[in-house]
């Protein structure tokens, strides 16, 4: 087996035991990038760093003690600021932008020993569900359709991270999920994909989309992978004010397998209308899984999940509309060229026309509308005291006695690259309608594979959690993971 | 008992041609907080540095940068608060006041809009002994300074500075309440007063550290007292806001250009425009910036990176326990128990420098009233004539402290004292010492000045006549005795001995 395949839990007990290199890890998914161009998965390479950080891994395992993550070669989305290393958030604003500074958590990963491959592609400013729009065109997924060679969309926006890790070219890579953008590519790509309760990892050096709902998480080969790694990207972070003061447990120790006594809540509000049936089987059969584990299935009524979109599609381009406007030409990255007698207002319009693809300009124009004098309330406001009692519904579910909440992670399975080009923009949200209420509330949610459909793409289920309960929520994952039994791989065709 | 009750001022009136009008005032300061570091970077605030040389990554918006409030500059906050009787608001929020310019790397800068820190307090205005005007404060709010741009170094480019972004400020909003430009030059030297009484805001104006914006609008005698009742502001006139003023003369300068230049547009028939105006100190005049219509939507909303902002009362309890004492309590203090007039406790207090070293000198030389004296006529006037601040003194509160001591004591007289000053100036020592080594001491032995008057009374037998037709003459020979005592005799027993020798 190549040593790319190898999930993050193996690749550990192979390099503790000394049997494989950080080294030979680094080099067999730096040649399994190399020849993964047709994925466009990778946009940066960083092989110099990654076998200078691999030698320094191996002389630290070398003297033991290392911690898990130690030695382990990673993607890093490009929403991430790595110093010296061009970070765009797939936008030509950001064209040519190395940070003087590295974000917190790819430090805390790099101070964990894990190696970096390189920079992932995504949707620009992580705006978007397919990867499409993207200053790096964009990526594709490994999987297809059986006997189709048509392009799939890996999902978006972490559709570069997703797509790395199912076509095995890094063991583990980083996503960040502001709407679904970690567990809706992994749902698409037969990943596991985790997005942490808000503040659970810092946000300070990602670059912001909408403020108060990303998160950063990883994105994995398995349950006990992604375990592992949020373990080193988690924590408190005195420079994010939005980080929570809470200790991390020991994910990795809490997976037990067992969940006898646990109560799975089903939410009616999510069995939605002509909800594809290849998706409510593998609703059922889940339920049926877990229960099966010994856990108590519960029907529970989420009564503002309608609200969750629109809300979101308030609230994400308000903060962004905001967050963006730094992106000015003035001091960084892209600055349209003048002619003689345009000033100041010229360099914005253009710098910005030209800098921010159409999905960018699209939300930010709805941001400022809504932000706007006289709309302010009816928008902005309105969809702030939605979002308050969407949090409610969840509390109350938990309150309730409920452990964790059992759903789809997306309406449907992968589609063709293109295909929704000319589709209606709202049609691209709709494939947010199982993800955006976690972040509105900011809850944890895993999204585990958990099938293929009639077509042989992957589908994920996805398990919501209680706030700051994610070694709970894994290891419910964990048995679902196991009882699905899921170990399908991409046919290698690229 | 000290009577401290107070009248309003006159609002200033203003005749024109069809009648009179009034002038109603409010004002926005924007203080900057006395920190070492910036609002929400750490980066230094040190004036005068190098051009973009205390920046940050989050002052100048690099991306993923995220603000942590500098808790330093809310404690300061909440101090100015207390220090103007304002209720504190133990939950607050940050705002983004959404705007683009070069200066403003974020294209927002983090305000309180909805839920500032400091809510309703007051200001006394004195105008006068007995004259002083409550001024009430509408709200104290934190927010960050913007950068500074330069246009005029280069014909086709500008220059920016971002030193200054991410600077605090508080900005201090009045209810319009200020009825004069003098008020209003008033208003702002004594919250100047209270904020470096409180080492909040070094109130450096020329540093634009302390910054003014000034509502104006004017109405009819009558109107104003019928928006107090109401606080309705339909009986007042249309305001129009006068940007960043950074001297209290050209402070009344425009608020009285601008009042003129409203009643011209009213009695021709016209109609105030709501704007924002800049004021040209050259040609004394205000002119449009932008109107009502061009005014920006800032488009406020929560900052997200910012948790809301919760204080515990026990915090505020503590900074209230290290309140300093303020100007008011103590020009109140100094009036009643130095017994000093209403005058010298003001001036005394206008610094706390000044009033601290007022106090040392009165601990030593134990006699308020001449020490008030001493410190506002020969050591302000000394220390005025070379230029120096009170800290640069080179006679310390003791040793003035104790040339009043040997004053009271009678052991030297005003005169001797002055040179007893002037001694300590420019070389130095302890008071008592010199007067003892120099033989300065006043002599209060009647028998020596008993027969210094003898000598002089025999050696001037026709001043002795014409003093005993007119008394008034008799100082001649009080003066005549000094001089031939060197100026060390009781200036007290020598008159009394003249006037018994002449009979008086």
């Amino acid at each position: 087996m190549s040593l790319n395949k190898l999930t993050i839990a193996d690749a550990r007990d192979l390099l503790k035991k000394g049997e494989v290199t950080s080294v030979q890890l680094t080099e067999a998914c730096l040649s399994a990038i190399e020849s993964a161009d047709a994925l466009n998965a990778f946009v940066h390479k960083t092989p110099e760093i990654a076998l200078e950080r691999a030698k320094a891994a191996d002389a630290r395992i070398a003297q033991g003690d290392a911690p898990s993550m130690c030695g382990i070669p990673v993607g890093i989305k490009d929403l991430f600021c790595t110093e010296g290393v061009p970070s765009q958030a797939a936008s030509n604003i950001l064209k040519g932008f190395k940070p003087e500074y590295e974000s917190t958590v790819t430090t805390q990963l790099r101070d964990a020993g894990a190696v970096m491959l390189g920079k992932l592609n995504m949707d620009e400013f992580a705006m978007g569900s397919s990867n499409e729009s993207t200053c790096y065109g964009a990526a594709v997924n490994p999987w297809r359709r059986e006997g189709e060679t048509t392009p799939l969309t890996p999902g978006g926006s972490s559709g570069g991270s997703a797509a790395a890790v199912a076509a095995d070219l890094c063991l583990g890579a980083t996503g960040t999920d502001t709407g679904g953008s970690i567990r809706q590519p992994a749902a698409f790509t037969g990943t596991v994909g985790i997005k942490p309760t808000y503040g659970r990892c810092s946000r300070w050096g990602i670059v912001a989309y909408a403020s108060s709902l990303d998160q950063a998480g990883p994105m994995t080969k398995s349950v006990r992978d992604a375990a592992i790694m949020l373990q080193a990207m988690a924590g408190h972070d005195a420079k994010d004010s939005t980080s929570a003061d809470i200790a991390v447990p020991d994910f990795e120790a809490a997976l037990t397998g067992d969940i006898r006594g646990q109560k799975i809540g089903i939410p009616r509000e999510y069995r939605v209308d002509g909800m594809p049936a290849d998706i409510a089987k593998l609703w059922e059969d889940g339920t049926a899984m877990l229960k099966d584990a010994g856990a108590t299935i519960v029907d529970i009524s989420l009564p503002h999940t309608k609200y969750a979109l629109p809300t979101y599609y308030v609230i994400a381009p308000a903060e962004a509309s905001s967050n963006l406007a730094r992106y000015d030409g003035v001091r960084y990255g892209h600055r349209a060229s003048l002619s003689s007698g345009e000033g100041i207002n010229d360099l914005y319009e253009k710098t910005r026309a030209e800098g921010f693809g159409p999905e960018v300009q699209r939300r930010i124009m709805v941001g400022t509308f809504v932000l706007s004098a006289g709309f302010y309330d009816a928008y902005y406001n309105r969809a702030r005291k939605v979002r308050a009692l969407i949090k409610r519904d969840f509390e109350q579910a938990f309150e309730a006695g409920v452990d964790a909440i059992l759903a789809p992670t997306t309406p449907s399975a992968a589609w063709g690259l293109g295909e929704m080009k000319d589709a209606n923009p709202v049609e691209m949200y709709l494939q947010d309608v199982f993800t955006v209420t976690l972040n509105l509330a900011g809850l944890p949610g895993v999204a585990v594979p958990a099938g293929l459909d009639a077509k042989g793409l992957p589908l994920g289920l996805q398990l919501i959690g209680k706030p700051w309960g994610e070694a709970e929520l894994l290891n419910t994952a964990l048995v679902l993971e196991q009882a699905a039994g899921f170990v399908s791989k991409p046919a290698k065709w690229w | 008992m000290l009577d401290l009750s107070f009248e309003a001022p006159k609002p200033k009136v203003i005749a024109g041609a069809t009648g009179d009008w009034e002038l109603v005032i409010g004002m926005e300061i924007h203080a900057q907080i006395s920190t070492q570091a910036k609002l929400f970077s750490g980066a230094s605030t040190t004036f005068g540095a190098e051009p973009n040389s205390n920046v940050a990554f989050v002052d100048a918006a690099m991306p993923g940068m995220l603000p942590v409030v500098n808790e330093f500059c809310l404690e300061q906050a909440v101090r100015t608060g207390l220090g103007l009787k304002a209720a504190i608001n133990l939950r607050s929020a940050f705002d983004r006041k959404n705007y683009f310019y070069p200066d403003n790397p974020q294209g927002y800068q983090i305000s309180q809009l909805y839920h500032p820190i400091v809510g309703e307090g007051e200001v006394l205005v004195e105008m006068g002994p007995g004259v002083a005007r409550v001024v009430r404060i509408e709200r104290i709010h934190v927010e960050q300074d913007a950068g500074k741009s330069i246009h005029d170094m280069d014909p086709n480019m500008s220059f920016i500075d971002l030193n200054r972004t991410g600077v605090p400020l508080m900005e201090i909003v009045s209810r319009p309440d200020i009825r004069g430009p003098e008020e209003a030059a008033a208003y702002v030297g004594k919250l100047r007063q209270i904020l470096r009484y409180l080492g909040t805001c070094d109130g450096n104006m020329q540093n634009g550290n302390l910054r003014a914006d000034v509502n104006v609008s004017v109405c009819r005698p009558g109107q104003y007292e019928k928006y107090q009742e109401t606080q309705d502001f339909s009986h007042l006139g249309t305001r129009c806001e006068i940007k960043n003023m950074n001297s209290m003369r050209f402070i009344q300068q425009a608020i009285d250009y601008e009042a003129r230049r409203q009643i011209a547009i009213l009695e021709d028939g016209g109609k105030v425009d709501q704007e924002t105006r800049l004021y040209d100190p050259d040609k004394g005049e205000t002119r449009s910036m932008r109107s009502k219509e061009e005014a920006q939507d800032y488009r406020y909303f929560p900052d997200p990176d910012l948790l809301p902002l919760e204080i515990e009362q026990g915090w505020v309890d503590d900074i209230a326990a290290t309140m300093p004492e303020l100007p008011d309590a103590k020009k109140t203090r100094f009036m009643e128990g130095f017994g000093l007039t209403d005058y010298d406790a003001s001036v005394l207090t206008a610094e706390v420098e000044n009033a601290d070293f007022f106090e040392a000198v009165v601990a030593v030389g134990e006699d308020g009233k001449l020490a008030a004296n001493w410190v506002i006529n020969e050591l302000f006037g000394r220390l005025k004539k070379e230029g120096q601040e009170i800290g640069e003194s080179p006679v310390s509160p003791a040793q003035l402290g104790g040339v009043i001591k040997l004053i009271k004591s009678g052991d030297i007289s005003g005169k001797i004292a002055k040179d007893l000053f002037e001694i300590l100036w420019t070389e130095g020592g302890e008071p008592a010492a010199i007067v003892e080594e120099r033989g300065m001491k006043q002599v209060t032995d009647t028998g020596a000045i008993e027969k210094a008057v003898d000598e002089i009374i025999a050696a001037n037998p026709a001043q002795v006549e014409k003093a005993q037709q007119n008394p008034k003459l008799a100082g001649w020979f009080v003066g005549q005795v000094m001089k031939s005592t060197g100026g060390k005799a009781n200036p007290a027993a020598v008159n009394a001995l003249v006037m018994a020798k002449l009979g008086l």
